[in-house]
Parts: C-alpha cells; structure tokens; sequence
C-alpha cells in the first residue's frame, strides 16, 4: 500500500469531493470503495469565516485522511495563500499543490507550480504537486522538495483516460522510489486498472465517480479495479508478443497437415 | 384561540399555514423579517416547478413529492406559468445532454426547428435539446406574497417578532420552518450557498425556463415577464450568505452569454445569495421532537416541495398521520 511523506494509507483510491449529488452519497462512495483519502478544495468552498465547516465536518466524519488542494489557483501566489490557509483549516501539512496554466485545459502551469513547490516545502509543507508527465519537470518537483509525484492522465474532468502511457511509463521508470499518483483524467475502472499495470502507487479522481449514476457503486468499481490491476502488477505479467504461442500440446497432432 | 403557531414566513411556512388555514386550523405566524422579502432564503429562488429534470441529480423522493406542486401552487395562487422547460447544450457538449436525459424522464427529444419554435431566440443557436412539456415555473416573490395577502385576508395572525422556538409557554403546537436560521436547534443542518442574478434584457425573449447544461457552468434561465429573466443558480458547500463572489458572477453571465449573446447587453438588476438548508442527503425532513415539529431541509427545492410538506405536516398535525419524511427525535 502506498506511503506518503511517512504515513501509510489503507487504499490505492484518492477521491475528490466536490459535485457529488449530496454528502450522504459521497459519504457511501468513500464507505463502498474503501478510498483512503479525501481531497478538498479549500478555495471554492471557503467563503472566509470559515463558513464551508458544515462541509468540512462532514468531510472529518469520513474518517479518512484529508488532502486540502488549491484548486482553481491560477497564480503561484494564490496557490501559496491558499496552502496556508489550509494548513490552518485543516491542521495538516500535506497540501495537494494545482497551479492551473490554462484556463481552457486546465493543465498545470509547470513553471508555477515548481516555484511554488519550493516556496511551500521551505515553509515546511509536503507537497503533492499536481503536474504533467514530463520527465524534467518531474525531476524540478523532486529537486524542490516533492517526494510524491502526481501527473495527470488526461485533462481534469475529461474521462480521457492515459493519455500518454509511454511517459507515464517513463516516469515510472526515473522515479522507482517516490510514490506515482495517477491524478485527473480518468473515466472509467479500466484506465484506473492500467494506472496500476505500470506500476503507479494509487490514483486521484472526482467527476468520473460523482458525477456518474450511482456514484457509490462506480467508486466500487474504481476500487476493485485498483486492486485487479496491482494484482497484475506484482504478479509479473507476460509480454507481449508477435507469433501466436499454443497454450495446449500439440505433440501427437499432425498440425502440419 | 391558537391551534398552531408557526415560526418563519419563507416558503415552508407560508405554505404550511395556508393548508393548516384551508383545513380550518387557527394559525399564527411568527416572523421577525417581516412580510415576505430578502430576509428570506425562498425570495431568492427560482421557482423552477420541474420535478422531472430535478431527477438528473435529486433522490427520486424529490420527483414524487414534487409532481404535484404545480397544481397547488395554481390552486392557491393563481400564478403558475406551465410553458415547459427546454433543456440544451451547445454542440461541443452534446455528451451532456445524452446523459441528461438517461436520467430524466417525461421529455421529447427537440431539434433546431423545434427549438426554433418553442424560443425563437434560441433556434439558430441550438441544434437539440430536451422538451419537458409537463413542467412549470412561479415567481418565488409574488408567490410568497399573494399566500401571505391572502393568509391576512383569512385573519392568520403575522406576529414580526423574534419567537424562541423553545418557549413552551404558549399552547398549542409550534412549527419551526426557519430555514438555515434552525441550524442551532438541527446540528446536522448544513448551509448550501446559492448565487443569482435578474437580468433586464429586453432584447431577448424566453417564455419558459430554459436550462443550459455545460461541464463546469451549469445554467438555469427564468423569464419573470417584461424582459427580466432570473439567472441562477451556484451551488457551494458554504454557509457564507452576504457577498456574490466575482468569479460566480463572470461564471454565470459567461453562461447567460453562451446561451444568447443579447445577453450581454443587459441590464444588471440584481445579484443575491443566500444559504439553502440541506441536510446530509439532501432531503426535507419533518422532525418531531416532543412537541415541536421542525419543517427543513428543502435545500434547492423549497417551491418544488413546499406543497407536499404542508400537506403532509397538515395530515401530521389535524390527522395523526406518520408522514413518510418524518423523522422521530428521542434526543
């Protein structure tokens, strides 16, 4: 199971918060897929005075750890107010770092976002920057102080699904020791599971599962596909190959006839 | 003599008391804002009667406690504007509203001459969307206003007072329909902030409500007559009700943009906010805890489901019927 700046978490599965059709149902999604992590955005649901802490009290009765984020920052100054204004909300150092670059796609801003990493792991924060798959910027985050690295699949809210699984392989591949985060992107089970075939420590999704129909039975599903896909990790899976390879006999059969 | 006292003028109370009023109990009504205005949660709604296209995200409870809401309102007041509602989405989102209208029912699929022909203002501008011929709107504030004229006129008594839902001293039974203001009596009461806008933008003609479905700016649009539309409405996991922020404001104008460019033209009347009381599952509640009887939780549904709440707390009250949203309180 995945370990994050030193503590263990139960699941594979990070879910976000918002969009859910009412906390009853999110609280069901997080009972029936076992997610161990919550994020939250602080910035939207905020309002100053601490008015979002109905939301937030529901958030705690999960019994889950919490993963405040800075969505919807679009400035490296905003990210970092926002983080501070985290901590003291929620009483943890762990901050889910988003500068958005683009306000169309949402993508990281990766120049931001390891500028702010650096200010906020100075100031003693452990940074979870959400980024993209590439390998040099991923190599930035780990100089400025991340020790978990969480690239996008697709675009956040696409249900795109990987969409460039040779850097994400990649990165696997650079980066044995930190902890891989799928994040954003994902639609369905099946790409979760593909996530965990390369060897990714856990993935972060919101829309695909509350927005779905029955919201708790996806997250289910999301869960057990997690666990498939480990599974399949850690059980070596063959290569693929060109030439068809009979899995029966065929000693004793005239196959060349 | 005061059978029943009931505390908080919104939409819940007011009509609580005109079906108490109209089965022949003596109400009184308690309400320190006053008349119906901007005190109250319900003044800032958007009076959409549209149980049908609610089921794209409400409980099913929400459908059938809302279909006969239209009718109640038409019967009490008179003001009930039964054109539909028209659901679109732009081309790029069409995603959107297949998966809408898996989760809907009682609609006909429409395309461009058809919408041309419902709103001419919106034709050109969309290719399909989703009719609900069966659904209707009110104006939430005349609303309000005609149940409260007319609750006068029946000689209810409006008392503008503070009235501790605690104070035992008075006979009778006492309803709590205070809205977000009950949270300290029901803990598990949550605020849901809600932003809104009236537009005057004569330059745009709608006659029904119209919803724009999009991935990040969903939209509901309600003609309140003379080129005023309502424009609404956020939904944030905030109790915070005094400011709009810029950010929900440039939301939905975009929304109102994209939906018809004519509505950048317009005026802008009003931008309100309030918080709407929900509870875990966003589902009402009829609370009973000895001997008070606590109406809340209507969440983004107070004009949708205000009517089978009265019904059912007058049943409760005059009947000793168990309503199906009761919720007994031992504590």
């Amino acid at each position: 199971m995945p370990v994050f700046y030193d503590t263990k978490i139960a699941s594979r599965l990070m879910l976000g918060t918002a969009q859910y059709p009412s906390p009853a149902i999110l609280a069901e999604a997080f009972k029936r897929s076992g997610a161990g992590i919550a994020t939250v955005s602080v910035r939207r649901e905020a309002g100053g005075e601490r008015a979002g802490q109905d939301f937030w009290d529901l958030i705690a009765d999960l019994g889950v750890k919490v993963l405040p984020n800075t969505a919807g920052c679009h400035s490296v100054r905003e990210a970092v107010t926002t983080a501070q204004m985290a901590r003291e909300l929620f009483d943890t150092p762990w901050i889910k770092l988003e500068v958005i670059g683009h306000a169309d796609t949402l993508q990281p801003d990766p120049f931001g976002l390891v500028e702010a990493a650096r200010i906020l792991t100075e100031d003693e924060f452990q940074v979870f920057p959400y980024c993209t798959e590439d390998l040099v910027l991923c190599d930035r985050l780990i100089e400025a102080g991340c020790r978990v690295l969480m690239p996008w699949g697709a675009p956040i809210g696409t249900g795109l699904g990987l969409n460039n699984v040779y850097g994400l392989r990649s990165l696997r591949a650079h980066f044995p020791d930190v902890p891989l985060v799928v994040d954003a992107g994902l639609g369905l089970p099946s790409q979760a599971a593909q996530a965990m075939e390369l060897g990714y420590d856990a993935v972060l999704l919101n829309t695909a599962v509350a927005k779905a129909g029955d919201p708790a039975a996806m997250a289910e599903g999301f869960a057990r596909a997690l666990e498939a896909g480990r599974l399949a990790f850690e059980a070596d899976p063959m290569e693929p190959r060109d030439m068809a390879a009979p899995s029966t006999p065929i000693l004793g059969k005239a196959f060349l006839a | 003599m005061v059978d029943v006292t009931i505390i908080g003028a919104g939409v819940a109370g007011l009509c609580i008391a005109r079906e108490l009023r109209d089965r022949g109990t003596h109400v009184q009504l308690y309400d320190r804002g006053g008349a119906p205005g901007t005190h109250s949660c319900s003044w800032w709604a958007g009076g959409m009667l549209a149980p049908y296209c609610e089921a794209e995200s409400a409980e099913p409870e929400v459908v059938n406690l809302g279909e006969g809401a239209a009718q109640w309102w038409q019967d009490k007041t008179g003001l009930v504007n039964s054109q539909g509602s028209l659901v679109v989405s732009q081309d790029r989102d069409q995603g959107q509203l297949c998966q809408f209208a898996r989760r809907t029912s009682q609609f006909d699929h429409v395309d461009r001459a058809q919408i041309a022909e419902l709103e001419p203002d919106l034709g050109d501008r969309f290719s399909s969307g989703l009719f609900f011929s069966s659904e209707s709107h009110i104006c939430p504030r005349s609303a309000l206003t005609a149940l409260h004229q007319s609750l006068l006129r029946d000689g209810v008594e409006f008392i503008v007072a503070e009235r501790d839902p605690t104070d035992s001293s008075k006979a009778g039974l006492t309803i709590d329909c205070r809205g977000y203001s009950a949270r300290d009596e029901l803990t598990n009461l949550r605020g849901v902030k809600g932003e809104m806008l009236m537009l005057s933008c004569p330059d745009v003609t709608l006659s029904r409500t119209v919803r724009l479905l999009h991935p990040r700016i969903p939209l509901y649009v309600v003609p309140r007559g003379n080129g005023i539309y309502m424009v609404g409405a956020t939904m944030i996991e905030s109790s915070a009700s005094d400011h709009v922020t810029a950010r929900s404001l440039l939301e939905m104008l975009s929304a109102a943009y994209a939906l018809n460019p004519a509505f950048g033209e317009a005026e802008l009347l009003e931008i309100g906010t309030d918080a709407r009381p929900a509870f875990a599952d966003n589902l009402p509640r009829i609370r009973r805890r000895g001997g008070m009887i606590y109406v809340n939780g209507l969440f983004r549904h107070g004009f949708l489901l205000s009517p089978a709440l009265a019904r059912m707390t007058a049943d409760l009250v005059m009947d000793g019927q168990i309503p199906e949203v009761m919720d007994e309180d031992h504590s």
